[in-house]
């Protein structure tokens, strides 16, 4: 059984925002109608997006750090929105474990969206109509499209690669071997939906720096006859 | 919770019909030589009137209504779509009931039982739309299903007793007594639901909505400027004053003071104890915190 997925890494992501844009221009061009725009120019402004990223600070000052956190549908195996919905127009697929909404069924109840525990679908305002992340199920399939674009808009706009996507169930997937080599969890698993996205937690950043990239045998400090310290180890060629 | 208004009036309106329904068939049954025809077939009138307003109302909630038909299809896993199924089937037998009795076309106890059921079945459907939503724990418990049958039947009472005290006297005394003891068992049952909701302790928190174990944790940004759907729908925007002066609002008026006028009043005990209700429900919302709230530390 396949389940597509995203794999978010939060020691990567940087809150650029650019899947945010991406995945708002992708959906807007589709076939299914433009996400709602209210009020882009005023105050307020709002709309449909199905894919948000929002900021956390973790820690108390001068320990801090900031956290992007990207927050979309997570696609769970056992979704607590699709029993729910009277419509049927909530389904998840059989073949690739993608949650979707069908807009020509919707009759806008929101009822899937209370039962929901992470608030990732939002109500279209114009369309009157329940939305969320698609997966892109309108790319990852498109023949037309080279086969390394055939990923979700998101996923090809993050600038410094944060996100994965691929079969979680797939144990040599890119997505699974993240999952469990980097520690990849998912999201309030006491509401037992399962969900198929996955975060990378942050991790300690460190360089290692062995003695003997500080002190070469072609370090410029000893071909230029600078003061030899001896309080360094001797180099390979001293040692033979 | 945001309490969708049409979602109060459906759920109060419905909950009377049914539980006049109730009482009407309680009256053909265990007094039927009082249980006059005006009483039967005026009572089915109102039990019409009100769930046809509470369907009405319920329309309003939706963003396709013309599409309202498709929520029968998924009855197999939900509720809301056995509740559709089971209003228009509810209504369908109190028609029937009504007009058994004004043509005097006999099987009326029949008919009468078959719409009890069908009140009984969609009390049951109501209930559970909120009783089965797991992630809000202030609802996904049995005092959901008793409070919405028993505030119901209560209100149903209360109203039976008001349009018996124009048109079938004899009627009246038994009638608000029924009504007393359910607006008292309702009081008691809803009163412990606001116990429970009190003591209960959110199942997430911040640190499992993202992942990150730190007891320090601050939200910098939402992810929107000017709100989103998510902003909207699950919080009730009201004070936290307005909403602690709800409680003993609705508390006086569904129940204080119906106890005390049923017996003497029912008619202006029914419009009070609607009222009440009304106040009741728009608290049943708005005390139930959704953990999506978690990601929205600045309005939660
Ligand atoms: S994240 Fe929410 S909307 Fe998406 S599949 Fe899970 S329960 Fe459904
Ligand atoms: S809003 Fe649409 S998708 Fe959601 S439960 Fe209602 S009909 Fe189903
Ligand atoms: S997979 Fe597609 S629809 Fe989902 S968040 Fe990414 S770009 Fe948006």
């Amino acid at each position: 059984m396949t389940q597509l997925a995203l794999v978010i890494d939060l020691n990567v992501c940087v809150g650029c925002h650019a899947c945010v844009t991406n995945c708002k221009q992708w959906n807007t061009s589709g076939a299914a109608g433009a996400l709602t725009d209210c009020n882009p120019y005023e105050a307020e402004p709002n709309g449909t997006f199905f894919n948000r990223v929002q900021t956390f600070e973790v820690g108390q000052y001068p320990k801090t750090e900031t956290v992007h956190f990207p927050k979309s549908c997570l696609h769970c195996e056992d979704p607590a929105c699709v029993p729910v919905c009277p419509t049927g127009a909530s389904y998840k697929r059989k073949s690739d474990g993608i949650v979707l909404v069908d807009y020509d069924k919707c009759i806008g109840c929101k009822y899937c969206s209370w039962a929901c525990p992470y608030g990732v679908r939002e109500f279209d305002e114009q369309r009157k109509v329940m939305t969320k992340c698609t997966l892109c199920v309108d790319r990852i399939y498109d023949m037309s499209l080279p086969e390394d674009r055939r990923k979700p808009s998101c996923v090809l706009a993050c600038p410094p690669g944060a996100r994965l996507f691929g079969d979680v169930h797939d144990p040599e997937s890119e997505v699974s071997v993240a999952i469990r080599e980097r520690g990849g969890y998912t999201l309030m698993p006491e509401a037992n939906t399962k969900p198929a996205n996955h975060y990378l937690p942050r991790r300690k950043t460190t360089v290692t720096v062995r003695d003997e990239e500080l002190y070469r045998s072609d370090n410029p400090h000893k071909i230029d006859g600078a003061p030899f310290d001896k309080n360094l180890p001797p180099t390979h060629e001293e040692l033979n | 919770m945001r309490p969708a208004f049409s979602v109060l009036l459906l759920t109060t309106l419905i909950g009377a019909a049914q539980g006049l329904f109730i009482a009407l068939f309680l009256c053909e049954l265990l007094a039927p030589s009082a249980a006059t025809p005006t009483l039967l077939v005026g009572g089915s009138v109102i039990v019409l009137l009100l769930s046809g307003l509470g369907l009405l109302a319920s329309f309003f909630h939706l963003g396709h209504p013309e599409r309202a038909w498709r929520s029968m299809m998924m009855w197999r896993t939900s509720w809301l779509s056995r509740e559709v199924i089971a209003l228009p089937a509810f209504m369908a037998a109190a028609f029937a009931y009504g007009v058994a009795h004004w043509l005097a076309l006999g099987h009326t106890l029949l008919i009468g039982v078959i719409g009890v059921v069908l009140s009984i079945t969609l009390f049951i459907c109501t209930g559970m739309i909120y009783a089965a939503v797991k992630v809000l724990k202030e609802w996904a418990h049995p005092l959901t299903l008793v409070n919405f049958s028993l505030l119901g039947c209560a209100s149903g009472m209360t109203l039976a007793a008001a349009y018996a005290s124009f048109v079938a006297p004899t009627l009246t005394a038994p009638l608000a007594q029924a009504a007393f003891v359910l607006t008292a068992l309702g009081l008691l049952t809803r009163g412990a639901a606001l116990v429970r909701n009190a003591k209960l302790s959110p199942a997430s928190t911040l640190q499992t909505a993202i992942g990150i174990r730190h007891p320090h944790i601050v939200q910098k940004a939402q992810g929107a400027m000017g709100g989103s759907y998510n902003t909207r729908e699950f919080f009730h925007g009201k004070s936290v004053g307005f909403v602690r002066a709800i409680v003993p609002a609705f508390l006086v008026l569904s129940f204080a003071l119906p106890l005390l006028l049923v017996l003497t009043l029912p008619l202006l005990a029914f419009i009070l104890q609607y009222a009440g209700l009304l106040a009741e429900r728009w608290y049943f919302f708005a005390e139930a915190k959704h953990p999506q709230n978690l990601y929205y530390q600045g309005n939660s």
